[in-house]
């Protein structure tokens, strides 16, 4: 297959920008407040007074003093030097589903109806609101078949902790927790599956993959007892690969009286084919800020949209949002419930962006882009498939879904480049680098790209003529590969430090600290 | 300063393996692998190692022994090293590898790379035990070491980046050096066993990307592991520990002296034996309740019969297959790639007992669900 791609130069700006703390100067100031005038002084009285005393700085905040153009200039270069969701085709990121989001929506979420409401406002005036969240509580409803959802979660794991949090109170209520302290996962489904269970308390049993690629059953069989508190998983999980038995795994499950859980952070695949209620599932969650088309925000804002069936239903987040028939309402009576994982009712821009995607979509519109993406899926792992140093593990014969993990194990046996250097590589034809994999220590040199349904043929062509090009260079030039990125903003790092915790530094005074220790 | 590289190669290595026999270890074995016509894979794989770490030739010394042990493929390969010591052509013996690395320990190398096979790596670890850091080429035909890279390719970057010492990424760790009794395996017994450790570089594979920003580190997981298993350490009962790296960390977290190789013993988390035979494992486990814990030994899955002898089948039938505990980090699990868990006791009936699926430790709170082979 001889590739017709003209790939692009790219080349991006370098600024050499400082941190924000270092380009401050003492006294420099974006606004100017103006002095009240006497009237008010006297009418209001002194302003500090209204602050009580014990919450007063005694000191000032450590700010960076700038000016408005200062600021404006820094987060421009910032942005230059940043290869965004649309400035690149944004295959790259598999599992996490780069979903073009439409502008329209966009427009709607900052609406003063939306952006300036308060969630401590009277319910009588923010009708509105609330019915759009209760609407689209009933559409995920009946995209999942589940019978409650609460959209407090400010992201997938987010979600998966209530669901940790909810197999507690529902063992507790039934006197069972002090036995049932086990839950089980499969390592190729999301790491939330079992770094929330164990936060929430429990003892985290992982199933390995069989010969197959699926958690192997007779595994799951030996792991289940009285003590299981329920199942965690995913499917398809990251390969791809959806597991046609997976009612057998929720039967096994429910027969010692686990619950079950579906995370459907990537519902992509199969949206509006199959549901997790006829799975057999007791739950499940969506990330809105994936498949529901609204943008990914960098660690938020997003929403893990929880649903569960009816004998769950008692134990979710305080408030949910109620209908008699006239008036929405924010119920607050919920004895059982295990109170709040976040303030309020959840990222509602999010859910606004939700709900008019799926109006926009329709049902049938759903189902279509589910079917798109698989098609991409398929379409882009053939290309791939042809690229020299490109295998795939696992079921090498069966349709994947909405994403592929790949290896480039072979290439790096031939060449000596792996999958960290193409992903270095890939930037300077102008398209983001690519997610390894969540478990790089299992499948070897992994990378898993995802085209759903927002990328063209041509897309996914340019993307794979990338890889082409890359591996080409691989088995022809390696040192370019190598030493690449060469176009980028910011050259090749030294990734090793980035899990040395003594070289780490979360905030600009944790910084000074460590650089005055080393002194 | 430069850096000091120490290179040995042991020359025979891997010749029976092409020629269907199961390593060339004694003088016999070898002339039969001749005739049948072995060519030796080390020198072929040595070079490539060499080929990698050419790269960084002005900044090391390269020190080595005469002709086919080193000095043939370095000089190949483009270094100009420094020979020391001497040997007789096409005759050289485990003798020869013994005094080179005893020499190159005097010489203060900072790593010692060899190339052979499971034999080789014995015959290192006999003479520099871990006083300095050393790595294998892998070439022999029996290579069951942990001490080994993955490929002659990896041993030569390993290299590089422990003698460049650029790379915060690398680490030293303990690796064993299993070898096998070559007698009872060619009369198609299996037999390995746990001869001691090295202290070897390896470059965790931090592949991860910063999305779900969590690491993994050995250190931290064995640590993890240790901290699970002394949690839920009940005072009533004896608590066998077995051999390795892993197992280990129990002891050092419990501040009990301890031993390596050996078979140590804790009762209400103190130390109630050392180096333990299994007499004396019967003689401990009578009359109380007890339990063994056991690590992984070795790249093929062994928790009882390769290492960890002296915790017999009687022993292990005393104490009851409920009372097994088996920890290992998820990177051990890994290397397993797939295959199950694996116990030789010498009792058929005890390895029987032993099969099915067990929950080994992987983490604090962190269970890896494996099957042990019967
Ligand atoms: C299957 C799956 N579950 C859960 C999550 C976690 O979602 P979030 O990143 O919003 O916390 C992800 C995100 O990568 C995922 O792919």
């Amino acid at each position: 297959m001889k590739s017709q791609v003209k790939l692009r130069k790219y080349h991006a700006p370098v600024w050499s920008e400082p941190i924000i703390m270092e380009m401050s100067h003492r006294g420099e100031r974006g606004i100017l407040i103006p002095i009240a005038e006497d009237e008010i002084k006297t009418a209001i009285g002194d302003a500090e007074s209204y602050v009580p005393e014990e919450m007063q700085r005694k000191e000032l905040p450590k700010l960076p003093e700038l000016s408005q153009p200062q600021v404006l200039r820094h987060y421009e270069h910032l942005a230059q030097e940043t290869l965004g969701m649309e400035e690149n085709i944004d295959i790259s990121q598999g599992t996490c589903t780069m979903k073009y989001s439409p502008k329209v929506n966009e427009i709607l979420a900052r609406t003063p109806q939306i952006a300036d409401i308060h969630p401590l406002q009277d319910e009588d005036t923010i009708q509105g609101v609330l019915q759009i969240i209760y609407q689209l509580d009933l559409f995920l409803r009946e995209i999942s078949g589940m019978d409650q959802f609460t959209f407090q979660a400010g992201g997938g794991a987010h979600a998966t902790y209530i669901n940790a949090c909810v197999l507690r109170a529902y063992h507790d209520a039934n006197g069972e927790l002090g036995e049932r302290n086990e839950v089980i996962t499969t390592v190729f489904s999301h790491p939330c599956d079992a770094a929330t269970p164990n936060t929430a308390g429990f003892k985290v049993i992982t199933l390995m993959p069989d010969a197959n690629g699926y958690p192997d059953i007779e595994a799951l069989r030996a792991a289940c007892s009285k003590h299981t508190a329920g199942l965690m998983m995913t499917n398809p999980e990251d390969t791809g690969i959806y597991n046609p038995r997976v009612e057998e795994y929720v039967k096994a499950v429910h027969d010692v009286g686990g619950l079950c859980f579906y995370d459907q952070a990537n519902l992509n695949g199969i949206m509006g084919v199959a549901r997790a209620r006829e799975a057999g599932f007791d739950a499940c969650h969506f990330n809105l800020h994936k498949t529901f088309s609204s943008p990914h925000g960098c660690m938020g804002p997003a929403c893990g949209a929880y649903g569960v069936r009816n004998k769950l239903a008692k134990f979710l987040p305080t408030p949910l949002i109620g209908f008699d028939g006239k008036k929405y309402h924010l119920d607050y009576d919920r004895p059982d419930s295990l109170g709040k994982v976040r303030e309020f009712f959840g990222n509602v821009q999010v859910l606004l962006r939700t709900y008019a995607w799926i109006m926009s979509m329709g049902a049938d519109g759903l189902l279509e882009a589910a079917h798109v993406s698989v098609i991409n899926n398929n379409y882009l792992s053939k290309l791939l498939m042809a690229i020299p140093g490109v295998t795939k593990r696992y079921a090498e014969d069966k349709i994947r879904l909405d994403q592929v993990r790949f290896s480039w194990e072979k290439l790096e046996k031939d060449t000596g480049c792996g999958t960290l250097d193409v992903q270095k590589r890939m930037i300077d034809f102008g398209v983001q680098s690519y997610h390894t994999s969540h478990h790089p220590w299992i499948v070897r040199e992994p990378f898993t790209p995802e085209p759903c349904e927002t990328y063209s043929k041509e897309d996914c062509d340019y993307w794979a003529a990338v890889l082409r090009q890359v591996s080409w260079e691989a088995y022809t030039n390696p040192k370019i590969v190598k030493t690449a990125p060469h176009n980028a903003a910011i050259h090749a790092i030294n990734r090793d430090v980035l899990d040395d915790p003594k070289r780490w530094a979360m905030t600009w005074s944790a910084y000074l600290k460590k650089v005055d220790n080393n002194r | 300063m430069s850096k000091k590289l120490g290179f040995i190669v042991n020359p025979i290595a891997g010749m029976g393996g092409r020629v269907g026999l199961k390593g060339t270890d004694g003088q016999m074995i070898l002339e039969k692998a001749r005739q049948l016509g072995a060519v030796p894979e080390s020198p072929r794989r040595s070079a490539i190692a060499l080929k990698r770490i050419i790269c960084i030739k002005e900044n090391i010394e390269l020190i080595t022994y005469p002709h086919e042990m080193g000095e043939d493929e370095a000089r190949e390969c483009g270094f100009n090293p420094t020979v020391i010591g001497s040997i007789r052509l096409g005759r050289t013996t485990l003798h020869d590898t013994e005094n080179a690395a005893k020499e190159m320990l005097r010489l203060g190398v900072d790593l010692l790379l060899f190339c052979g096979g499971d034999g080789t790596a014995r015959d290192v670890y006999n003479v520099i035990g871990d006083e300095v850091a050393s790595l294998g080429i892998p070439a022999g035909v029996k290579i069951h070491s942990a001490v080994y890279a993955t490929s002659p390719h990896n041993a030569g970057d390993l290299a590089v980046a422990c003698l460049e010492g650029s790379s915060s990424g690398l680490r030293l760790r303990l690796a064993e050096v299993m070898d096998i009794d070559e007698e009872a395996f060619r009369d198609n017994r299996l037999s390995a066993r746990l001869y001691g450790y090295l202290k070897v570089p390896y470059q965790r594979r931090l592949v991860q990307s910063g999305k779900s920003g969590s690491t993994h580190e050995e250190e931290a997981s064995i640590d993890a592991i240790a901290s699970d298993v002394i949690n839920n350490m009940q005072d009533d009962c004896l608590y066998i520990i077995g051999s390795g790296t892993t197992t280990r960390a129990i002891m050092e977290k419990l501040g009990l002296e301890n031993t390596l190789l050996g078979i140590d013993a804790v009762y209400s988390k103190k130390l109630t034996g050392l180096d333990l035979n299994e007499a004396q494992l019967l003689k401990l486990t009578e009359g109380t309740r007890a339990k063994i814990v056991v690590t992984v030994i070795g790249g093929q899955g062994y928790i009882f019969g390769r290492g960890n002898q002296q915790i017999s089948a009687k022993v292990i039938e005393k104490v009851g297959k409920e009372n097994i505990i088996v920890i290992a980090t998820q990177n051990k699990i890994l290397s397993l790639k797939g295959n199950p868990l694996l116990v030789d006791t010498g009792e058929d009936k005890v390895n029987q007992m032993l099969g099915g699926y067990i929950k080994v430790i992987s983490g604090f709170n962190e269970r890896i669900m494996l099957k042990v082979a019967t």
